[in-house]
């Protein structure tokens, strides 16, 4: 009967392994509200609107809309330019050159630039694409919204494609026929019968590469410009919400420290409801 | 047959305009976008990895694995010299394998059991919802962990920052990643192997250490392997967790050092630039080194 | 076995007019097919030296043991088999005297359609769009009245304007089986084309809605040319007026379906008819 114990053990280890996960997240939300507790005493759903960002000692001032603001202007820049890359280079893999080994050489390159850490896309973009685009004289300094939204687009290709080129590749064969056989040029093809048929799992891969670009810290860091300002433009420089947190955290204390944790839950939960939309789509879909 | 004979009538005077031209040459044009803009994707990764290798190669020599970083005076001293820097990454290299090491003892047993769990359990609910909560971890934005291990380790169990900490951080990067491909890996196990331990009398917990971990292994090593070379390059949450070190440190409570922890140091010395494209040569390497075993692995695995 | 060359096969259709006061002898061809042969690698030939003449507004069913090449036959004459990789043809094929190869792929497939083994129905279309689905693949914009006209005189060529007249904006995926083959062919006859292909279109289907497709083959052959694959020699029997037996690649017998099936001129031919094999 000693058997019979270990399987008993077994299972019961297992269960509370499991424990563990629920133990770790839960206690994550809890941190986060506490610790962003003083914060929210003081300013309240304000913190929300507020565009104001002053740690002077007296006149102590937190908000969090313009990093906010520059959160989510980077992001969708990103996701506007990686779109039609990632999409090309989708089609390339996964239906003009599908199963050659040029689509499995191009499709590793891609892979790469996911496993490129995110300070080294930072130092590429800072000595690189910053001087490139002052070169080109789209901005004087070179940082701004417009670079790291540049150097977050080509961060998140890789994640845009992966479940993308799966999708397309689901796309029952016999419905293409079907479109060729009516006439249908191959761009008809793609058009009409495999963006439709394929056009969760497409949306659910990109929502999800937005998840990604919205959490990115360093290299968003070294190009915004991080000055703490509303964005006006492509080229105006601003803050991100993980950039104000690694460049402030280190000297804050108190107050500051505490609008940094909420900063840290908002972004916490910006990035959980658009990652549980990409997840909802994907298994209501798929 | 009167709708044939509609049908016949209509076919006769059904003429449809259209320009075939005008198609193909869409078609032809779609294509080439599409090549140029793949094109430029992938030129993208060879310009990222051949800018390192340009830089950074004339930094990698002995010293650059043996010593740590010289202070800013001396890399000032040099660059005027217009010699090498001198020094090297040592207490980085050190403290990465050392963070690393930590995070996967931390992460690889617990990530390991509940994604057998998750795999055993896979239809009940309970576990549905374990596997979401997982997927939500997963896309916690790295800086935000590092945030909550600074709240939980750093100010209540280490008093400061320290190795513990960053090791913490990553563990709970990994653990997702390792529950995940735990549980994908068994899942391609074909069932009837499973069965046919069953069936010969085999107690249950024989057949999880005897036949499934077995059998998956090399599928569970190519998610270790995959976490790994994810977390090794890691810096937000160090920041906030081990802060950095300038010399080698191997106690578990004071703040450690770590390969992208020291390019940030660089980055922010203009005096070390040089520095920087040899140290992310260094761990751009390490990383792919890593992907690519992984991917062997994977490619070498029956199930 | 003694394989006769393909041209005296052409000559015995052409000359055995025994059994043939049926009409499929004095009709006109459509389609001539000259001397093809098709290879997927380059030393594999799927059809070997094929040739033939397809009479108009009649069946002609493809008969033949699986890998046979009657499928790639049938792809190649509106160019579909051009779609795998490293394909490579010879010969020649006609369409009213006019060469295949000289047309667009796009142009052929319009005057010649196609109708898949499984029903394949566009599954993010609505019934309504996806018997329009050629026009609308093909960017041809036409007037509401035009379209409710297509969309109703294919539906009831295909008998199945009753069965669906109130759900025509409703996706078609409640349809049974049959009844969405019945829309596919819809699809293919809305462009109006001259000939249909048609591969094994009853394979997936059950007996009832078979009998239902083979029925409507037989009167659309009043306004189209029909060519059927089939591994189903009941079928063939059934409904063709001519048919072609084809055995590793090439043409073995090609004949009115009455003497292929009473008086076949070649052993491997009876002995598929009979069942010895394949």
């Amino acid at each position: 009967m000693i058997q019979v114990s270990s399987d008993k053990i077994l299972k019961y280890l297992l269960f509370v392994a499991s424990l563990l996960i629920l133990l770790i997240s839960g206690a994550m939300v809890l941190s986060l509200v506490q610790g962003s507790m003083l914060s929210f005493h003081q300013f309240g759903w304000k913190f929300l609107v507020s565009d104001k960002w002053d740690p002077t000692s007296g006149s102590e001032e937190y908000g969090a809309l313009l990093f906010i603001a520059g959160t989510l202007f980077t992001s969708v820049l990103a996701l506007l330019i990686a779109i039609p890359m990632a999409f090309s280079t989708s089609l390339f893999v996964a239906e003009y050159f599908r199963n050659t080994r040029l689509a499995s050489v191009v499709s590793t390159l891609v892979d790469l630039l996911a496993g490129i850490p995110s300070i080294i896309y930072g130092l590429w973009g800072f000595y690189v694409l910053r001087p490139f685009i002052v070169d080109i004289g789209l901005s004087a300094q070179g940082y701004g919204i417009f670079t790291s939204g540049l150097i977050l687009a080509i961060m998140i290709i890789p994640y845009a494609t992966s479940l993308t080129n799966t999708t397309i590749m689901m796309v029952p064969n016999e419905l293409k026929e079907a479109a060729y056989s009516l006439g249908a040029t191959r761009l008809e093809v793609i058009w009409n019968v495999i963006i439709p048929n394929a056009r969760s799992g497409i949306t659910a891969s990109y929502i999800l590469a937005f998840g990604r670009a919205l959490g990115e810290t360093l290299a968003v860091t070294m190009l915004i410009g991080n000055s703490n300002k509303m964005p006006t433009g492509l080229f105006s420089t601003g803050n991100s919400m993980a950039s104000v947190i690694a460049n402030q955290f280190g000297e804050a204390s108190g107050l500051q420290l505490s609008s940094l944790i909420e900063i840290g839950l908002l972004l916490f939960v910006i990035t959980t409801i658009i990652n549980a939309i990409g997840k909802y789509i994907i298994k209501k879909f798929a | 047959m009167t709708q044939a004979n509609v049908l016949l009538e209509n076919k006769k005077t059904n003429f449809i305009p259209d320009s075939f031209n005008g198609r193909k040459l869409k078609n032809g044009l779609f294509l080439s976008i599409v090549i140029l803009f793949s094109l430029i994707t992938i030129s993208l990764v060879f310009l990222i990895i051949g800018t390192m290798i340009f830089k950074g190669y004339h930094q990698i020599n002995w010293a650059f694995f043996t010593q740590t970083p010289p202070n800013t005076f001396e890399a000032m001293m040099a660059k005027s010299s217009e010699t090498l820097i001198p020094g090297g990454i040592i207490n980085g290299i050190t403290g990465s394998l050392y963070m690393v090491a930590l995070a996967s003892i931390l992460a690889i047993p617990f990530g390991v059991l509940i994604g057998i769990y998750l795999y055993e359990n896979s239809k009940q609910r309970y576990a549905g919802m374990i596997r979401d909560i997982t997927d939500v971890l997963q896309g916690v934005p790295s800086i935000v962990i590092g945030l909550i291990i600074y709240l939980w380790v750093v100010v209540h169990i280490t008093k400061g920052y320290s190795a513990f900490a960053g090791s913490v951080a990553l563990s709970i990067m990994m653990l997702p990643l390792i529950i995940r491909s735990t549980e994908e890996s068994l899942k391609m196990i074909p069932d009837s192997l499973k069965e046919a331990a069953i069936a010969l009398g085999t107690p249950y917990y024989k057949v999880v250490w005897r036949v499934l971990i077995p059998t998956s292994f090399t599928g569970l090593m190519t998610g270790i392997l995959l976490a790994i070379s994810r977390i090794l390059g890691e810096t937000a949450p160090l920041m906030l967790t081990a802060l950095g070190n300038p010399a080698i440190n191997w106690n578990i409570v004071k703040p450690s050092s770590a390969v992208p922890l020291l390019i940030w140091q660089f980055y922010n010395d203009p005096n070390m630039v040089d520095l920087i494209w040899s140290s992310t040569l260094f761990l751009m390497a390490f990383v792919l080194i890593l992907n690519l075993l992984a991917k062997w692995i994977a490619a070498k695995r029956k199930f | 076995m003694v394989i006769p060359s393909i041209t005296s096969e052409i000559n015995n259709m052409t000359v055995s007019p025994k059994l043939t006061e049926t009409k499929d002898m004095t009709q006109p061809s459509i389609i001539s097919i000259e001397g093809l042969s098709i290879a997927y690698d380059k030393d594999k030939l799927a059809v070997k030296d094929v040739t033939a003449t397809i009479k108009k507004n009649a069946i002609t069913a493809i008969m033949g043991p699986s890998g046979c090449g009657k499928t790639t036959l049938l792809r190649a004459i509106n160019r579909m088999h051009e779609l795998y990789p490293n394909i490579s043809t010879n010969g020649e094929i006609k369409l009213f005297d006019e060469s295949i190869y000289d047309m667009s792929t796009i142009q052929l497939r319009r005057k010649i359609g196609m109708v898949f083994q499984r029903p394949n129905p566009f599954p993010t279309l609505s019934i309504y769009d996806n018997v329009i689905a050629g026009y609308k693949l093909n960017g041809i914009n036409l007037k509401r009245p035009e379209r409710d006209e297509i969309v109703e005189t294919s539906l009831k060529d295909v008998t199945l304007w009753d069965e669906v007249k109130n759900s025509l904006h409703k996706k078609g995926n409640f349809l049974s089986g049959g009844q969405q083959q019945r829309l596919c062919i819809a699809r293919a006859l809305a462009f109006k084309p001259d000939v249909i292909l048609l591969d094994e279109p009853t394979s997936a289907l059950d007996p009832i809605a078979t009998a239902k497709i083979e029925d409507l083959l037989i009167d659309l052959k009043e306004n189209y040319t029909i060519v059927l694959v089939t591994h189903n020699m009941s079928q063939a029997a059934r409904i063709s007026d001519n048919s072609m037996y084809m055995y590793l690649g090439e043409l073995i017998e090609y004949d009115t379906t009455t003497n292929i099936f009473t008086n076949p001129k070649n052993i491997s031919t009876q002995n598929y008819i009979t069942g010895r094999f394949g």
